[in-house]
């Protein structure tokens, strides 16, 4: 079975995850994409009635942790990797007019 | 044409952990910005999240007050999108299965009771919190909130007007802090509302175009939000226009409400199972422990103060207006076995004090016993019930027991005859004038002559003795 993405479905995937992609590398996309999801689109042939659909890999459940504070990054630390900061504030373009 | 409101309410409540949902970070409110974040809620690369086992607790316990069914298997979703107050790029949420489905609130509005039906109450983290007032060009954003833990309770469309929604936020708010699962306080934001609202043909069965307001930090202002809104709705559809559905944020300062405008595009969430927690299995016996703890819930209280003590509806649900004031009426009619009294002096005169003060009743420096004992006092006689309104307030500002403070300012009442006497003398020699018109048949000046003995007397003498003294000496 083949899945074709098209190049406008390319355009909002990027948009939505803000990915700059040019125009050359939009075709590009939509093929590979398209063969990415023909190739899993092959999981479709089996039969899966009464399958529970799986969220995780592992058979895990109710891993908790306690209800207590442990120390945070100071203030600095938490900032260091910010393009831009002022006050103890991240500093972003203005989001509000 | 007639229009029937509809409205549904979204709130979001802060929960009272130590620690943030998926980390250790303090959830403190008010600490300098960027100070409570590590690798998790900052969502640096190669970490994981765990959840906070008290959280889990804290929304079962609150699907169980709200009458909810609670989802035997719990998953979380990320709910995808781009806003600087959302380090991950994402936000952990419960997506298509809710932890609390169909539950209900019964609510009063002036009266009239009604039932409210609950959608979901599921669980999340809050975001980050952005500032942009006084920022040229840049708005500043603070993670400290970034992982806390959240309710999302949503309501069905059942209520009908502001009153109702005020009156559901109330009770919804009552029940939180019953639980102590959230405290409550609206203008911290740990206490969120969001009302959906839409207009429809009376009669119609079909939902007009909804709003969504948001920015409303009080129950005043929820009421005035939906009252312009119902207003602007209707004159839109009575002018042939259409609603259109958004946002619209509330202005505290004009009164209005407005388009929200935000750069964020129109939002297609690409919700998922979250891989890196594991999901949650709520066993019935877990539901059963947390159930068996549950403490007394508003509207069981308020029925019982009913039953048990015999007082009016009204005083109940004053009383009951949060935990330690009940707790308080309790323990004070414990001790002075006169339920109506005790309501009376604690609705009006020590909720005066405390209101004016802004302080909690747990803080209240009026204890129980205190009163009761002025209670006693009166009843004893000792004291007037006027004296007993400066003892009161004398005990709210020193602490000092009722006997003591009547003790030092001498305020015991005056119930010797003969000293009363005394005092009737006195008023009537500077008065002869009135007392004349009096014995011509000027009988409203009996209240004069009363107020001239009690005032005469510092308020100390029995009044029911003036009352009598001062009718035998004047009919002489």
């Amino acid at each position: 079975m083949s899945m074709a993405i098209s190049k406008e479905e390319v355009e909002r995937v990027a948009k939505l995850a803000r990915l700059l992609v040019s125009e050359e590398e939009k075709d590009v996309l939509a093929r590979q994409l398209s063969s990415i999801l023909t190739y899993v689109g092959k999981l479709n042939e089996l039969n899966t009635e009464g399958v529970e659909p799986l969220s995780h890999v592992i058979d895990i459940k109710n891993v908790f942790r306690e209800d207590r504070v442990r120390e945070s990054l100071s203030q600095d630390l938490a900032l260091s990797n910010a393009p831009e900061k002022r006050d103890g504030f991240f500093r972003v373009p203005k989001i509000i007019e | 044409m007639q229009y029937e409101v509809v409205i549904g309410v979204e709130v979001h409540a802060q929960l009272l952990t130590e620690s943030k949902m998926f980390c250790g970070c303090s959830t403190r409110f008010g600490e300098r910005p960027n100070t409570q974040t590590c690798p998790v809620c900052l969502g640096l690369p190669g970490t994981l999240p765990v959840i906070n086992k008290k959280a889990v607790e804290m929304a079962i316990k609150t699907s169980l007050a709200t009458n909810c069914m609670i989802s035997a298997y719990n998953r979380f979703a990320r709910k995808n999108y781009f806003y600087p107050d959302l380090p991950k790029g994402y936000q952990v949420s419960q997506y298509e299965l809710p932890l609390g489905e169909n539950g209900f609130l019964d609510i009063d509005t002036d009266g009239i009771k009604k039932k409210i039906r609950i959608r979901r109450v599921h669980m999340e983290e809050d975001a980050g919190k952005n500032l942009h007032e006084d920022i040229a060009n840049a708005s500043h954003v603070d993670l400290n909130r970034a992982g806390v833990p959240l309710l999302e309770i949503v309501s069905e469309p059942d209520i009908r007007s502001p009153e109702e929604t005020v009156s559901y936020l109330k009770s919804l708010r009552d029940i939180l802090i019953y639980l102590e699962v959230c405290d409550g306080n609206m203008d911290e934001g740990s206490f969120r509302c969001e009302p959906n609202i839409s207009l429809r043909p009376a009669g119609s069965l079909e939902l007009g175009t909804k709003t969504e307001l948001k920015n409303i930090n009080s129950f005043k202002f929820v009421q005035k939000a939906l009252e312009y809104e119902v207003k602007r709705q209707e004159k839109t559809l009575r002018e042939g226009g259409r609603v259109i559905q958004e946002t619209r944020l509330w202005d505290t300062d004009r009164e209005v409400t407005e388009t929200m405008r935000s750069k964020e595009e129109a939002h297609d969430y690409r919700y998922f199972p979250e891989p890196d927690l594991a999901p949650i299995m709520i066993s019935r016996e877990w539901i059963e422990e947390i159930r068996s703890d549950l403490p007394e819930l508003p509207n069981a209280k308020r029925i019982r103060l009913v039953n048990q003590y015999g007082i009016p509806e009204y005083d109940a649900a004053l009383l009951i207006s949060s935990k330690g004031l009940a707790d308080y009426f309790e323990r004070c009619v414990s001790l002075y076995n006169q339920p109506k009294t005790v309501s009376n002096w604690i609705m009006v005169d020590l909720l005066r004090f405390l209101k004016a003060d802004s302080m909690a009743i747990e803080k209240c420096p009026l204890r129980p016993e205190q009163l009761a004992g002025m209670l006693k006092l009166i009843d004893k006689g000792t004291i007037s019930g006027k004296i007993a309104k400066t003892v009161f307030e004398e005990m709210y500002r020193t602490g000092k027991e009722p006997a003591t403070i009547v003790k030092e300012s001498g305020l015991t009442q005056i119930v010797d005859e003969s000293e009363i006497e005394r005092v009737i003398e006195g008023v009537i020699n500077s008065n002869p004038d009135k007392v004349e018109a009096y014995r011509k048949g000027k009988d409203k000046l009996f209240g004069f002559f009363v107020g001239e003995v009690m005032r005469a007397s510092g308020g100390k003498a029995n009044p029911a003795k003036v009352n009598d003294l001062l009718r035998k000496r004047l009919n002489r």
